[in-house]
């Protein structure tokens, strides 16, 4: 009981939407229900993906990096410029698989560089300030990086039109259907995290970012070169995001410049639900934000759909601030 | 000035009390002669309340005698953004919290007006009531968001603000076309701010009448900051623990400044709702955040008079940079480029080398265009006035640039990030290649999108003063004390 008290009102709520999701399911039938957790499924890997690098970073310099979500905007639209590049999608000029791997090596290495440029241009210098000052410079990043998107690709709609990409079809698991993108997506998705977890957990570089997170003094001490390490971080967190947004373009379908803002904003909900600074925990809270949208837009109004998974970021914020898997850390003074 | 005694610097004396970082700064006071020395030292010893009148009598004059019409709508829009930041300041400024949600009272504050005296409801209440009620539902509002504050700092404080303002948008958007907030059309007819049987209805009223607000606000603020309450906001800004074990009630001052801050930002609203006759969700997104953000951060985040000169450097440049006069942003941008050579670039043989070479380069650039081809320097310039033919024969301005200006753009930046790492007459050298270029991707491309461009330059102002001069225009410099 003492436990439950500190709940109140927020797990109220919480438990009021469950209900009505489980009434929903009741009603309209499981197809629909599939039908959205694939969806859900593909949107959280994503969510995954770009939860990660705001964890990694936000374990590594204390920073939330509001630009976070313009990176992988620029990593959709750097994916897409592959794409039409070889041809688009109706006709590419090469084999689908050499073109889908290109698309993500282009889109990685451009936003991993890309975030090693801001990271040395629009933080280093901010390290030792006032908290407050990167945090600004990082919403003027984001707004940089938004407006120049704008200005250099326009305002509409770019479609990858992988639906129609060569090779690609659906297939019916009873009256579910499911693309095969969709399933190409949350596989590659889960392999870039097992490929990260290993990379943490077994070379040298992950153990001195592991070092530097826990104690940058104590770590620059041991003879880790710091800023090498955090740029690696950086690079590492944007080329995951460059991921993500290639594989949104893949699953999807429609990019344009302001997709980022949203993006970003439930990719650190999900690094906050999982708990941040956990890798396994940026996967979970990335499928389970995704699930709650897909599902909110299936069966509440979709407009609402933000309102509720920002909802259930503030409620995990206040309750358990440290997330599903993260682990309880304590202010020092 | 004559008075005080240079600073001496004897190796052995003791040196309780003087931090290098306060000499440093001493120092730099003392250095600060000529032009900028005197208005420095002349503003210094102005009193504030002085400083006050002074800026009043300037507003209230200053457009009786320049006769332009717009000149009102500028005023009116400068003191909209003085009032905005000056809000944001009590938050950001002065208690050290980032509040990304700011816009939403602004939004609250024009919607509860236009709610409660508009043809939308059929409510037609005076604005005797409205007004005051407007403040009190932003206050409110901004009670129920700085709730969070008690358990959430920093990164978490300001996710959760910026998901606040935007639900604001999400819910003003989503509502039904009759509903509360009349969905993405917003709320129009909104009756004009009548008080006390006078009915505002010019754009002349609304800016004498948002410049009396101005006063209130300001002169309230002022005496506020300077009282316990101001104090402690910015002991609980600079280090919130000290300030909890000098027994200040952390919790109840950051609720204080919220409460402030949205109550200014709501009275705002109610002002700028019935001056645009409609409000509508648009107008409350996050381009405005960043153009106050802007305003704070330029002016000097913990300073009142820094607050009023951000706003009007922010509002002038944010009208220059409008579709409908592309000479005057020309202006502005060559204007500024040319001031801050000349301001930036020592000694005076260097900044000469650099204009030469510059404008060198330029003309030898344009003849190899027009040489290797017809189209490269026939290109229409944008209706230039005076500056045209200038542009005409230096600039290369292509007849159909294809996606050259955006590479331009892209390297543009590169070069500019390149340019603040190198040092002595490596960027001398880079210098020139660098202007030309800026003039180049300006010419064909900036100019053409200016309401994007302005976003663009505010969000890369942010970051610069950030990195360079994170206590903006007239603010103090903070360390960080460990």
């Amino acid at each position: 009981m003492r436990r439950l008290r500190g709940i109140g009102i927020p797990g109220a709520i919480l438990i009021a939407v469950v209900i009505f999701f489980v009434w929903e399911i009741h009603n309209k039938g499981w197809t629909l229900f599939f039908t959205l957790l694939v969806n859900g499924l593909t949107l959280g890997s994503v969510y995954a993906l770009i939860a990660l690098g705001y964890s990694m970073v936000y374990g590594i310099l204390k920073l939330l990096n509001f630009a976070h979500g313009d990176v992988y905007m620029i990593g959709a639209f750097m994916g897409f410029g592959v794409l039409s590049l070889l041809g688009g999608a109706l006709s590419p000029s090469v084999n689908v698989w050499v073109l889908i791997a290109l698309m993500f090596a282009v889109s990685m290495l451009g936003s991993g560089g890309l975030g090693v440029v801001i990271e040395r241009f629009a933080y280093r210098r901010l390290r030792d300030a006032p908290r407050i000052a990167p945090l600004i410079s990082a919403l003027g990043v984001s707004f940089l990086l938004q407006n120049s998107a704008l200005i250099l690709f326009g305002s509409r709609y770019r479609d990858y039109n992988t639906f129609d990409l060569v090779g690609f079809g659906g297939i019916h698991i009873g009256d579910v259907f499911i693309w095969k993108m969709r399933i190409f997506v949350v596989a590659s998705a889960v392999a870039l995290m097992i490929a990260l977890t290993l990379f943490v957990a077994r070379t040298q570089l992950g153990k001195a970012m592991r070092a530097t997170s826990f104690d940058r003094e104590a770590a620059a001490m041991m003879g880790v070169n710091v800023d090498r390490v955090i740029a690696s971080t950086f690079f590492i967190g944007s080329a995951l995001a460059g991921a993500a947004g290639v594989m949104f373009g893949l699953a999807f379908g429609q990019i344009f410049h302001f997709m980022g803002f949203l993006a970003g904003l439930k990719g650190f909900t999900a690094a906050v639900v999982g708990g941040i600074g956990s890798i396994p925990g940026a996967m979970v809270g990335g499928l389970l934000v995704g699930c709650v949208e897909a599902f909110s837009q299936g069966y509440a109004n979709g407009n609402w759909s933000d309102l509720i998974v920002f909802g259930i970021l503030i409620v995990f914020m206040l309750v358990r601030p440290t997330g599903l898997l993260g682990t309880r850390a304590i202010q020092k003074v | 000035m004559s008075e005080i005694p240079p600073i001496t610097d004897q190796p052995d004396a003791p040196k309780i009390g003087v931090d290098s970082w306060v000499a440093a700064s001493e120092e730099r006071v003392e250095r600060a002669r000529g032009a900028r020395g005197l208005a420095l030292g002349a503003f210094e010893r102005t009193p504030p309340p002085f400083r006050l009148a002074a800026f009043v009598a300037v507003a209230c004059t200053l457009p009786l005698f320049v006769s332009s019409g717009n000149l009102f709508r500028y005023g009116f829009f400068t003191l909209v953004y003085v009032m905005l930041g000056l809000g944001l300041n009590v938050v950001v400024g002065f208690s050290g919290l980032l509040d990304l949600g700011y816009v939403a009272f602004y939004g609250i504050g024009a919607y509860t007006y236009a709610i409660l005296s508009s043809d939308l409801h059929g409510i037609h209440w005076p604005a005797e009531v409205t007004i005051p009620i407007a403040i009190v539902v932003a206050a409110v509002l901004g009670l129920i968001l700085g709730l969070s504050s008690r358990r959430l700092l920093g990164d978490y404080l300001a996710i959760v603000t910026l998901f606040f303002g935007q639900a604001f948008v999400t819910f003003v958007n989503n509502a039904n076309p009759k509903g509360l907030t009349g969905g993405a059309n917003g709320i129009g007819n909104i009756d004009n701010i009548s008080v006390f049987g006078y009915t505002l209805t010019t754009t002349r009223q609304y800016y004498y009448f948002i410049l009396a607000a101005f006063v209130v606000v300001f002169a309230a603020l002022w005496s506020l900051v300077r009282s316990r309450i101001g104090r402690a906001w910015m002991a609980l800004r600079e280090d919130a623990l000290a300030a909890s074990l000098m027994s200040i009630p952390v919790n109840r001052l950051k609720l204080l400044a919220f409460v402030f801050g949205a109550g200014i930002a709501g009275l705002t609203g109610a002002i700028v709702g019935p001056a645009l006759t409609g409000v509508a969700p648009g107008n409350f997104d996050t381009s405005i955040l960043i153009t106050i953000y802007a305003v704070v951060i330029l002016g000097g985040a913990g300073s009142l008079a820094g607050v009023v000169i951000g706003a009007i450097v922010i509002n002038v440049s944010y009208e220059l940079l409008t579709p409908a006069t592309p000479d005057r942003a020309r202006w502005l941008f060559y204007g500024v480029l040319i001031v801050a050579l000349v301001a930036k670039v020592r000694p005076w043989s260097r900044l000469v080398t650099v204009l030469v070479t510059t404008a060198a380069l330029g003309f030898a650039l344009h003849e190899l265009a027009a040489v290797s081809s017809s189209t490269a320097t026939t290109g229409e310039v944008n209706t230039g006035g005076f500056l045209t033919g200038a542009i005409r024969s230096w600039v290369v301005i292509p007849e159909s640039p294809g996606r050259l200006p955006d590479y331009g753009y892209v390297l543009l930046i590169a070069m500019i990030l390149v340019l603040t790492t190198v040092k002595g007459w490596w960027r001398v050298a880079l210098l020139a290649p660098t202007l030309y270029l800026a003039a180049f991707v300006w010419e064909n491309l900036l100019i053409e999108q200016p309401s994007v461009t302005r976003l663009i330059l505010f969000g890369a102002l942010l970051v610069a003063l950030m990195n360079l001069r994170p206590q903006g225009l007239l603010g103090t410099a903070r360390v960080e004390i460990v």
